[in-house]
């Protein structure tokens, strides 16, 4: 659980993981059932529209792109025109 | 509110406006008076646009000719915040529009105000809302469902002419069934998800919740269409719903799912007693064999776990919103299994064997359709739940959807009209109909017939339809 | 202490203690960054090296605002491709983009748009001078933003600039072929000039467009079996450190097992100034990117004859040049490598190298010419002005006669043990006299014609 917790980068106190824990437990028996059916002839399914292709010609889409107030407009912490967050490695 | 201008059904209010008997104006107003009374008690809303902001009004040259559309908070809006009911994103303002909020402003949709929903779209309730539950409008003890409760109360309680929802497993028709209102869920792929906040990526379907089928009609020919944003819209061409509403359903073959399954005794007959209607009206009504739902439930809760845990790795708190420490309980619950599902070694037993049995879903369709022109069941098990009753389960959500889960990881159109009306708790019962993928012009079309014939949408009678 | 490898020059003959010991496995990881206009998965700018400003090349795609969706790009896919079959892969015609989850602040979505089990490429290989490197794969992802790591009003932060994020990103992962840190330089720099020849990346190494990752272990010398540790010396961005790099794990890998110790298993850096790999990340950290298909983003299936459409899209690679040149024109081999750099170069030069040809004039004279800058190269001064200058330069007077043998027995007198060198089999010191005479004389003259004098002359005097 301390792993996955890690994994899913959630900052989420011992005691929360505790009561996390019988919730996930709970949720993984009732997978269980998937084992009653044969899928071994079967292929997955990743999407339902059975569309292929759909691609974009290489240009620039001015309309979308944003100023550099508006990238930053919802930001809590900028400097200069970069987002900023506490240091993430000692210079070496 | 002497006029009653907020009971008005979209397509009685584009009459009255067309005949210049009222204005957009005039019902706006109405709506909005309605949110102001009622909005305190039943919290559906979680931040409006009052009459005196709206600019709009002058532009009677659109389909939608200014009515007040709410809106679910998980679809974004250019610079008015968009919190998808949590407080990691409780001040976010959107840097740019939803594509179908493009559309419904396009057709002349006045946005009135962005509805609760479960955070993130996580849950059957509204419940998870990180701003506090919505009541159901037609009976305040009891939930609206959800998650695009605050969508579909704000319907009932005619807080608007007309809503719009999104739906992964029921967030549209379950609400909708719950609220006695209609709820369309398109095809995947019908109406574009660009701006709308994802929730499991290969399920989400934005779509109408109204006051009847030919509204539901009118809304979605507003909302549909390819957008070159989101790759997974399709080309095909949108055809004309509402003229198509008007189709007879005579020799259409109707199959009635879900009979033997356990635990569906309040619904089942209500279910029986629409497919009578439908025959009588020359449709041929069989039951059919359909593979459980109970599979489906599991395929759903992992494949929408897997890319719910995706979808929320973006909110780090770095360019928008606040931190991950923000992420209520359930959000936390979803992000750790679909975490889970995924890891090395445990993806083959669950994300993999998921999307193949989701084949199995879509291939038993496939027969089905083969055979029938649509599908019925109920929407849901049964009436709309008392508050507090989410959080009995951590399957809450997926148990209430259950009917609902096999079309939705198939990408099939549903809809759910009111099929029963309880005179003693004024609560309704909803009848689901399924088509094959890109038919909802045939969902429409006998939900019509289903509503034109029956006495159990409210407003009909007020609108003298 | 660890041990210098000496670099002999001749690859493979480098030889310290550990070396006899050990030999080295290596594969790598090769990052470049295509030079489409537009980004991977949205229509923004791609020009992160020339942006004025931080974050003026976004949108809510690659900035990973909610509700955003991706769109590939075409060109990069057909790009993509079209190196696949410059290097010989296969080429998967069905394939897909999957989800690659992992946290880091330049990464917007929390996950990198990548390609997991189906890489539009896969089995082909780079031919270099010092041998052959298998090509195991070639995937399209996308890139991430740029950190900035400065002190903000005392406080230590990182910026992050996403102008990168989402440029679309080549990875060509090799078979651990390579046997010693010049083949795996070699190996690097002719990728680099096909990437250039196909004219689909810039590969601007201070830039980071390119960057070369090695995974370097070491097993006894006959052993075959590949070694149960790897360790991934990351973002190096420059053929020479990539050599050092590798040299310096050669060693400090080799001084560890032979003390019976484990080389850990991590992902290391490389310190230019210290000259040392250093522990960046413990691979014990399980690395688990939950992979699955992106569901935003619809398959690709492509059909041969697309695939034979792109393959006509392929200019003629360096190797292939090279190997005509020497055949066509004797020039050699060191010399070519000078001027290949790209098509447009190439073609620069094959037109003035046919002209040249026509002219009867020696290609090999002209080139060595051109690069020793006596003349300009077709680049600067076009091939018809190249080519004049070069036949300028060539073009000798006529000297009058009696002035040259004036100076030619001046010369000799003034040298009397010329003679006798000459007589007694030394005829080398006609070179010397030549270069004494070609000083004095007033204008620039045919070698031929003074040493033809010099011979007469002396020949008179016996």
């Amino acid at each position: 659980m301390k792993d996955l917790i890690k994994l899913a980068n959630l900052p989420i106190s011992d005691e929360q993981a505790k009561s996390l824990e019988s919730a996930f437990s709970e949720t993984l028996e009732v997978f269980k059932n998937l084992t009653d059916l044969d899928i071994s002839q079967t292929e997955p399914t990743n999407q339902v529209t059975g569309q292929e292709n759909v691609l974009r010609e290489d240009k620039i889409d001015e309309d979308r792109m944003l100023t550099q107030s508006q990238a930053l407009q919802s930001a809590k912490h900028t400097h200069e025109g970069f987002f900023v967050v506490p240091r993430l490695i000692d210079e070496k | 509110m002497k006029n009653n201008l907020h009971k008005l059904t979209l397509k009685k209010a584009l009459a009255q406006i067309q005949s210049g008997e009222t204005t957009a104006k005039k019902i706006y107003a109405d709506c909005f008076s309605q949110i102001e009374a009622g909005n305190k008690d039943l919290n559906v809303f979680l931040s409006t646009n009052s009459p005196t902001s709206m600019k709009q009004f002058e532009n009677p040259e659109t389909t939608l000719q200014n009515c007040p559309i709410a809106v679910k908070d998980n679809i974004c809006i250019e610079n008015e915040v968009t919190t998808a009911a949590s407080t990691v994103l409780e001040d976010y303002k959107p840097a740019y529009s939803a594509t179908l909020i493009d559309n419904l402003k396009l057709h002349g949709g006045a946005v009135i105000g962005k509805t609760n929903l479960d955070a993130w779209a996580h849950g059957s309730s509204t419940e998870t809302s990180q701003f506090g539950r919505t009541l159901n409008p037609r009976n305040p003890k009891y939930l609206p469902g959800g998650s695009s409760g605050g969508s579909a109360a704000a319907v009932a309680a005619d807080m608007c002419t007309a809503a719009i929802g999104t739906e992964t497993a029921g967030s549209i028709r379950q609400p909708a069934s719950w609220c006695g209102v209609v709820g369309l869920k398109p095809t995947y792929g019908r109406v574009s998800r660009y701006g709308v906040i994802a929730m499991a990526s290969s399920t989400d379907s934005p779509g109408p919740i109204t006051k009847t089928v030919e509204d539901a009609a009118i809304m979605l020919a507003c909302l549909a269409g390819h957008d070159s944003k989101d790759g997974t819209t399709t080309n095909q061409a949108v055809p004309d719903y509402v003229s198509l509403l008007q189709k007879s359903i005579s020799g259409l073959k109707i199959g009635i799912m879900y009979q033997d399954i356990p635990g569906l005794k309040i619904a089942n007959p209500y279910v029986l007693a629409a497919a009578k209607v439908l025959e009588s009206l020359g449709a041929k009504v069989e039951l059919v064999n359909a593979l459980d739902p109970k599979y489906a439930v599991s395929v759903y809760t992992i494949v929408q776990r897997a890319e719910v845990s995706s979808n929320l790795a973006r909110f780090d708190g770095i360019r928008f919103g606040n931190d991950r420490s923000y992420f209520g309980d359930e959000a936390r619950r979803r992000i750790l299994l679909g975490t889970h599902t995924l890891r090395k070694g445990y993806a083959e037993k669950y994300y993999q064997v998921a999307q193949k049995t989701r084949t199995l879903f879509i291939e038993d369709f496939s027969r089905l359709f083969s055979s029938y022109d649509v599908l019925i069941s109920p929407t849901s098990p049964s009436f709309a739940e008392p508050i507090g009753a989410s959080e009995d389960s951590v399957m809450f959500g997926e148990l209430a959807d259950m009917l609902l889960e096999p079309s939705s990881i198939a990408g099939l159109p549903g809809i759910s009209v009111p099929c029963f009306h309880d005179e003693k708790t004024n609560l309704y019962l909803g009848l689901n109909i399924m088509a094959p993928a890109w038919r909802e012009d045939l969902v429409l079309q006998v939900a019509h017939a289903y509503e034109i014939n029956t006495d159990w949408n409210s407003w009909r009678k007020d609108n003298n339809d | 202490m660890r041990m210098k490898s000496i670099q002999t020059g001749t690859p493979g003959e480098k030889i310290t203690m550990t070396n006899q010991k050990y030999q080295l496995v290596c594969g790598m990881e090769v990052h470049a960054e295509l030079k489409t206009n537009s980004k991977m998965f949205c229509g923004c700018k791609n020009d992160p090296f020339h942006a004025e400003k931080p974050n003026i090349y976004t949108c809510p795609v690659c900035l990973g605002l909610p509700g955003a969706l991706p769109v590939a790009n075409k060109q990069a896919i057909e790009w993509t491709i079209k190196l696949g079959l410059a290097l010989g892969c296969k080429i998967n015609l069905f394939s897909k983009f999957d989800r690659k989850h992992y946290f880091y602040p330049d990464l917007p979505k929390g996950y990198q748009i990548s390609q997991y089990d189906l890489p539009f490429c896969y089995d082909g290989k780079i031919e270099t001078e010092l041998g052959t490197v298998r090509i195991h794969r070639i995937h399209l992802e996308e890139d991430t933003g740029k950190l900035l790591h400065k002190t903000v009003n005392g406080e230590q932060v990182s910026l992050i600039d996403f102008n990168r994020s989402s440029v679309p990103l080549i990875e060509i992962v090799t078979e651990p072929d390579i046997t010693t840190a010049a083949h795996a330089a070699a190996y690097g720099k002719q990728l680099r000039k096909i990437l250039q020849y196909l004219d689909i990346a810039n590969c601007d190494m201070e830039q980071g467009g390119m960057r070369l990752e090695a995974n370097v272990s070491l097993r006894p010398v006959g052993e075959t079996e590949l070694p149960n540790y790897k360790t991934e010396i990351k973002n190096i961005n420059s053929f020479r450190f990539l050599e050092q790099a590798i040299d310096f794990e050669i060693d400090r890998q080799a001084e560890l097992l032979a003390n019976n110790q484990i080389v850990s298993q991590e992902t290391r850096g490389w310190n230019s100034v210290k000259q040392v790999t250093y522990s960046q990340r413990s691979k014990e950290d399980a690395e688990d990117y939950r992979y699955f298909p992106d569901p935003d983003i619809p398959p690709i299936r492509f059909t041969e004859e697309q695939i034979a459409a792109i393959r006509e899209t392929i200019p003629e690679l360096p190797s292939a040049i090279a190997t005509r040149w020497q055949q066509e024109y004797g020039i050699e081999p060191n010399m070519i490598e000078q001027i290949i750099v790209n098509t447009t170069v190439s073609r620069q030069y094959d037109k003035l190298f046919t002209n040249a040809k026509n002219e009867g004039i020696s290609v090999a004279s002209l080139l060595k010419n051109i690069l020793s800058k006596k003349v300009p190269s077709p680049l600067e001064a076009g091939a018809e002005q190249t080519l004049l200058q070069f036949k300028e330069l060539q073009k000798t007077d006529v000297v009058d006669d009696t002035q040259l043998i004036a100076i030619v027995n001046k010369v000799l007198t003034e040298n009397p043990d010329i003679s006798a060198k000459y007589f007694s089999g030394q005829k080398q010191v006609i070179g010397f006299v030549m270069g004494q005479i070609l000083r004095e004389l007033p204008k620039k003259s045919d070698p031929a014609q003074v040493r033809e004098a010099i011979i007469t002359q002396l020949e008179a005097t016996k």
